[in-house]
């Protein structure tokens, strides 16, 4: 009984939001006090966990006291830690923009349940240890995630909801057909049981299934079909969430599984990197060719999708003990830099009036604190030190070098260059003035809703400096290494 | 051939119906009835996983997961039938 009743901040950070969910719904005119309420809440637990990771570096709950493999387990370490912190924290910031972004009664009312679904999807995949469990949070995730696509309901938006959801579905799908394989092998569905496996060509038809269903909700290219028009059309607190956060769940498990399950070849790691690169290339030429600037931010998360996924095959299946580390800290860095550039994004097309990138010089309107909070978080992108893309482009081209893996730093390079030249774009139409026709209104459209994404930018720039402690934090309790 | 194999080449096949029609179908419609199909099939392969040879009772865990499977499969039917029903909606507004 006492275990029943105890309180335990894994379980708040998962029965929160979903309480939350429920309250904001049947509520709708206090959708918005409970919404900041749970996640401020979700926050407070998420910081009790790492308190409590930084003595014990790991913590298992069982819930209901039922062991696995038949119970399920909840389990915390730096990474799953790492990962909840930045989801709490990007989450309460663009909580906060979301009170002054979204105008309309309607989107209010629905933002509030869905993004705290959302939360919930994302908090049950980085406790679970289950992949089946891991299956379902992915699913409450996409139903969530879809919500909040065609949040601004236009036509344009539910239209990509909907390939979104074809996508998000079948990738789904596919993860669920590889866990009946691993089922049918190993009769358990646990962590603890992939590792104890022996590798056979089974499993790693069953992995494939399950990497691929990932690869497709991730938006790795070629599966990015459906992402640049789902993010670019969604309203700006939904684009923030769904590019900084939603699709880091299924890398965040496509890293636990490949390290659980290894991957049988060498081969497959380098194709993965390969399939990054291909990301970094295409991703940069479609942001290069954009029309729209939230359309060219979409763009340029399929590129930094791609990176990732180099920062992972930089030093091939040998260096994988190390690898997760560089992709781990890029995932980080993109997660908080990608939302503070959606909401600048957002509120330079609420104070221009439109987001046409060609025609941003002719404004007379300068939103310039959220000019400037773009153009942050875009050296965050490029990975200009001292910021978190820095050190993670920097540790990822570093373990390459060990490895003698040239052409990963030949990509990341290339990568870094496009990237230059398309955030050029949008800083070209920020500073010239020549082509503006009346007076220049330049402290127009300053406002308090500019403070939410000023914060994340300056984070992704100062986090850099703190890049030792995050490091030696997310290898509390060794994620990839022997789990008990 | 045992009824395992059967069901497993079954759920096999008609997951494969599912993935080709859900990648390559125009009509929205079909789409989501391909994904069902492909529900199907990954519920087939957990039913498998539960079979055992006749006097030995069969493992209760998959089916369990199967039920999770078609709850999820439900709702994630009900919201891309309500999708596209705006979507036509908005399209014949659009068209007028």
């Amino acid at each position: 009984m006492n275990n029943l009743m105890s309180l335990d901040p894994m379980t708040l950070a998962l029965f929160l939001p979903l309480f939350g969910a429920m309250a904001a719904f049947i509520a709708p005119r206090a959708a918005s006090v409970i919404g900041l309420a749970t996640v401020l809440a979700n926050l407070g637990a998420v910081g009790w966990l790492a308190f409590e990771i930084r003595a014990a570096a790991e913590l298992i709950t069982p819930l209901g006291g039922w062991a696995p493999p038949l119970g399920i387990a909840l389990r915390a370490d730096g990474l799953s830690v790492a990962m909840l912190a930045l989801t709490g924290a990007v989450g309460l910031l663009v909580s906060f923009s979301a009170l002054d972004a979204l105008r309309d009664a309607r989107q209010r009312q629905y933002f509030w349940p869905l993004w705290l679904l959302l939360l919930t999807g994302l908090n049950g995949v980085y406790l679970g240890t289950d992949i089946f469990n891991l299956y379902v949070m992915i699913e409450v995730i996409a139903l969530a995630a879809v919500g909040l696509t065609v949040l601004s309901g236009t036509r344009e938006a539910v239209r990509a909801g909907l390939e979104y959801m074809y996508a998000s579905i079948l990738g789904a799908l596919l993860f669920l057909m590889g866990v009946g394989f691993v089922y049918l092998q190993l009769g358990r569905l646990d962590f603890a049981g992939l590792i104890a496996a022996t590798p056979s060509a089974a499993l790693s038809a069953a992995l494939a299934l399950m990497v691929v269903g990932l690869l497709l909700k991730t938006a790795l290219f070629p599966l990015h079909f459906w992402l640049p028009a789902a993010h670019a059309n969604a309203t700006a607190p939904a684009s923030a969430l769904l590019s900084g956060l939603v699709v880091k769940a299924a890398l965040y498990i496509f890293l636990r599984l490949s390290t659980y399950m290894p991957l049988p070849d060498e081969i497959l790691v380098t194709l993965l990197g390969a399939l990054g690169a291909g990301a970094l290339l295409w991703g940069s030429v479609q942001a290069l060719r954009a029309e729209r600037l939230k359309l060219l931010v979409a763009w340029s998360t399929v590129a930094q999708i791609g990176l990732i996924f180099i920062a992972f095959a930089r030093a091939g299946q040998v260096g994988l003990v190390e690898s997760w580390k560089a992709a781990a800290l890029l995932i980080l860095a993109h997660g908080i830099a990608k939302s503070a550039m959606f909401l600048a994004a957002g509120r330079i097309k609420d104070e221009v009036g439109h987001d046409i990138i060609r025609d941003l010089d002719r404004s007379a309107i300068r939103p310039t604190l959220a000019q400037f909070t773009f153009a942050l978080a875009a050296i965050s992108l490029i990975g200009l030190p001292p910021s978190l893309g820095f050190i993670g482009k920097w540790s990822l081209m570093e373990g390459a070098l060990q490895a003698g893996y040239w052409h990963w730093v030949v990509a990341t390079m290339v990568g870094t260059l496009l990237s230059v030249a398309y955030f050029s774009r949008v800083f070209a139409g920020f500073l010239r003035f020549d082509r503006m026709q009346g007076a220049l209104a330049e402290h127009k459209g300053w406002a308090l809703a500019d403070l939410a994404p000023l914060t994340l930018a300056l984070a992704a720039i100062s986090l850099g400096l703190m890049a030792a402690p995050i490091l030696s934090f997310i290898e509390l309790g060794y994620p990839f290494g022997a789990m008990p | 051939m045992t009824p395992d194999l059967i069901y497993g080449l079954t759920g096999i096949a008609v997951f494969a119906i599912g993935l080709v029609g859900a990648l390559c179908a125009q009509d929205r419609l079909r789409r989501v009835l391909a994904l069902k199909l492909c529900s199907v099939g990954a519920g087939f392969i957990l039913v498998v996983a539960a079979w055992r040879e006749p006097p030995a009772s069969p493992d209760p865990v998959p089916h369990a997961l199967v039920i999770t499977g078609i709850v999820v499969m439900v709702s994630a039917t009900a919201v891309a039938l309500a999708l596209i029903r705006r979507l036509q909606t908005l399209e014949a507004e659009a068209d007028e």
